[in-house]
C-alpha cells in the first residue's frame, strides 16, 4: 500500500515536470509532445487507466 | 504564444476527456445475470475470506442446488476475461441450469478486476455484444490481468507464494498464477486464496477454470487435469470426442508449473482440478485488426495463413472459431465431465439439465440463452 501511494506521488510529481516543460518551450512540436507524453500520467494520477 | 499554448492545452484537455470517458465506462460497464431457477442464494467471494470483501474482486458466487444431495462442483470463469467463452458458458450455467442432484457453484468473473482493464497497447474494444432476440447483451472485453488500477506497481519479477517459482513480472497480476494464493498478499493473491477458501470450506469435488487460448500455444483445445483428474479427463475426452461433433485431448498438469489452477487447486484441496481451453484466434500475436468481429468469429486472415504454414497448434480455416462454437465446446465438455463423475461416483453425483450443447449452442447461437433482465424480477437480477 506504501509503495503504491508513493508510486502515485512520483506519476503526480512527473506530471507537474511535464506542465512546467510544457510552459517553457517555445516550439509548438515540443509543446504538443510534452502534452501527449503527459496524458497517460494525468490517467492515472486520476485513476481513470 | 500564450494564444497557442492555449490552444495545444486544450486538445489536450479535450483527448483527457474523451480517453478518460471512455476508460470510465468500460470499467463500470454493468452487465445483468438473471440468477436461474436453481440458484438458492448469490454469495461473495468476501463471504469466504473477509481480505476481499468490497474490493474490486469480492466476485459474484452463485449457488446451484438440486433437491437430491450429492457432489459439489465449481465452475470458474472469467480468470482470464480477455477468454469470454467461459465467462459466457459460467453466464448459461448461471441462467439456465436445473440442478437435479448435488450443487454446482458458479463463478463467472472469477477476476472482476480484470475484466474491466484491456491490455496496453493491445488495441482492444472496450466491450462486445451478444446478439439475442431481445436486443443484445453487453459484455467488458476484459484483459488477462487484473487491472493496474487495483494493484500497482509490479515487481522486477514476480516470485510465486510458497513455492517461491520465478514467473514473469506482469503474471503477480495473473490469477491463473497465484494460486494457493496468501490471506496477506496482493489483490489477486488474496483473490486466490478466497476460492481456495471457498474449494475447502465448500468441500468442493470438482474444481474446472474455464479459458481460451491462442492457436500458437500448445496447450488448446484440451482438458488439463491434475494427477487427481486423470482418469475423469480421459474418460470425459473420449465421451466429448466421440458423442458431441467436436475432439478435445487431455494434458497433464506439469507438478513443476506452479501457480495454476490445475496444479494448486488439486496440490492444496481435496478438489479434483481441471482446466478447460478453447481455441481464440484474437489472443494470437499473428492477428490482424483486433476488433469485435474478430472476437466474435475468430475469423483472421493472418492467423489463418499460419496455419497453412504449420505454424499452430489447432486447425482454421475462413469459417475461423466463432464464439458460439467456443462456448459450446464448454458446455458440452462440462456436461460429459458432469456425466462421467456421477458415473463413478453415484454418492458424490452432480446431476444438471436445461444446458444446450455443443449443436444446440451452434444452432440457436449463444445469445438464445442469455435472460432478458428487463423480463425477471429485479430481485433476481445481479450486475457482475
Amino acid at each position: 500500500m506504501i509503495v503504491t501511494v508513493l508510486y502515485y506521488l512520483l506519476t503526480a510529481a512527473i506530471a507537474v515536470l511535464l506542465i512546467r516543460n510544457f510552459l517553457k518551450r517555445k516550439d509548438w512540436q515540443e509543446e504538443v509532445l510534452y502534452i501527449v507524453v503527459l496524458l497517460p500520467f494525468l490517467l492515472r494520477v486520476l485513476r481513470l487507466k | 504564444m500564450i494564444v497557442r499554448k492555449a490552444v495545444i492545452a486544450a486538445l489536450g484537455a479535450a483527448l483527457l476527456v474523451v480517453s478518460g470517458l471512455s476508460f470510465y465506462r468500460s470499467r463500470h460497464l454493468r452487465e445483468p445475470l438473471v440468477a436461474g431457477p436453481s440458484v438458492i442464494k448469490v454469495l461473495t467471494l468476501g463471504d469466504y475470506f473477509e481480505g476481499v470483501r468490497g474490493t474490486a474482486n469480492d466476485a459474484h458466487v452463485y449457488v446451484l442446488e438440486g433437491e437430491e444431495p450429492g457432489g459439489t462442483v465449481l465452475l470458474l470463469g472469467g480468470s482470464h476475461p480477455e477468454e469470454p467463452a467461459g465467462r459466457l458458458a459460467c453466464w448459461i450455467f448461471a441462467e439456465n441450469a436445473t440442478v437435479e442432484r448435488g450443487r454446482l457453484l458458479v463463478i463467472p468473473t472469477a477476476n472482476r478486476s480484470g475484466s474491466t482493464a484491456t491490455r496496453l497497447g493491445g488495441a482492444y474494444p472496450p466491450d462486445f455484444t451478444i446478439p439475442t432476440a431481445w436486443g443484445g447483451q453487453r459484455f467488458r472485453m476484459g484483459d488477462r490481468w487484473s487491472n493496474p488500477l487495483d494493484q500497482w506497481p509490479d515487481p522486477e519479477v514476480y516470485i510465486h507464494y510458497p513455492t517461491r517459482q520465478e514467473l514473469a513480472y506482469v503474471d503477480v497480476r495473473n490469477l491463473n498464477r497465484t494460486f494457493p494464493g496468501r490471506p496477506d498478499g496482493t489483490l489477486t493473491e488474496r483473490t486466490s486464496f478466497a476460492i481456495m477458501e471457498l474449494i475447502r470450506k465448500e468441500k468442493v469435488d470438482i474444481a474446472i477454470d474455464l479459458h481460451e487460448a491462442e492457436l500458437q500455444y500448445p496447450v488448446i483445445s484440451t482438458i488439463v487435469a491434475h494427477e487427481k483428474g486423470q482418469e475423469l479427463a480421459a474418460l470425459a475426452s473420449m465421451m466429448t470426442s466421440a458423442a458431441e461433433g467436436f475432439n478435445i485431448g487431455v494434458e497433464y498438469s506439469p507438478p513443476g508449473l506452479h501457480g495454476l489452477t490445475h496444479r494448486e487447486i488439486g496440490d492444496n484441496s481435496d478438489a479434483i482440478s481441471l482446466l478447460l481451453e478453447a481455441p481464440e484466434p484474437f489472443l494470437d500475436a499473428t492477428r490482424g485488426r483486433t476488433d469485435r468481429a474478430l472476437l466474435l468469429t475468430g475469423r483472421d486472415e493472418f492467423v489463418r495463413r499460419a496455419g497453412e504454414r504449420g505454424l499452430l497448434f489447432e486447425k482454421i480455416d475462413a469459417n475461423g472459431w466463432p464464439i458460439d462454437v467456443r462456448v459450446g465446446r464448454h458446455t458440452s465438455t462440462l456436461l460429459q465431465i458432469f456425466e462421467v463423475w456421477s458415473g463413478e461416483k453415484p454418492e458424490r453425483a452432480v446431476v444438471v439439465s436445461g444446458i444446450p450443447r455443443y449443436a444446440e449452442v451452434i444452432a440457436k447461437g449463444t445469445g438464445a440463452f442469455l435472460k432478458d433482465p428487463k423480463e425477471a424480477p429485479p430481485a433476481r437480477v445481479n450486475y457482475e
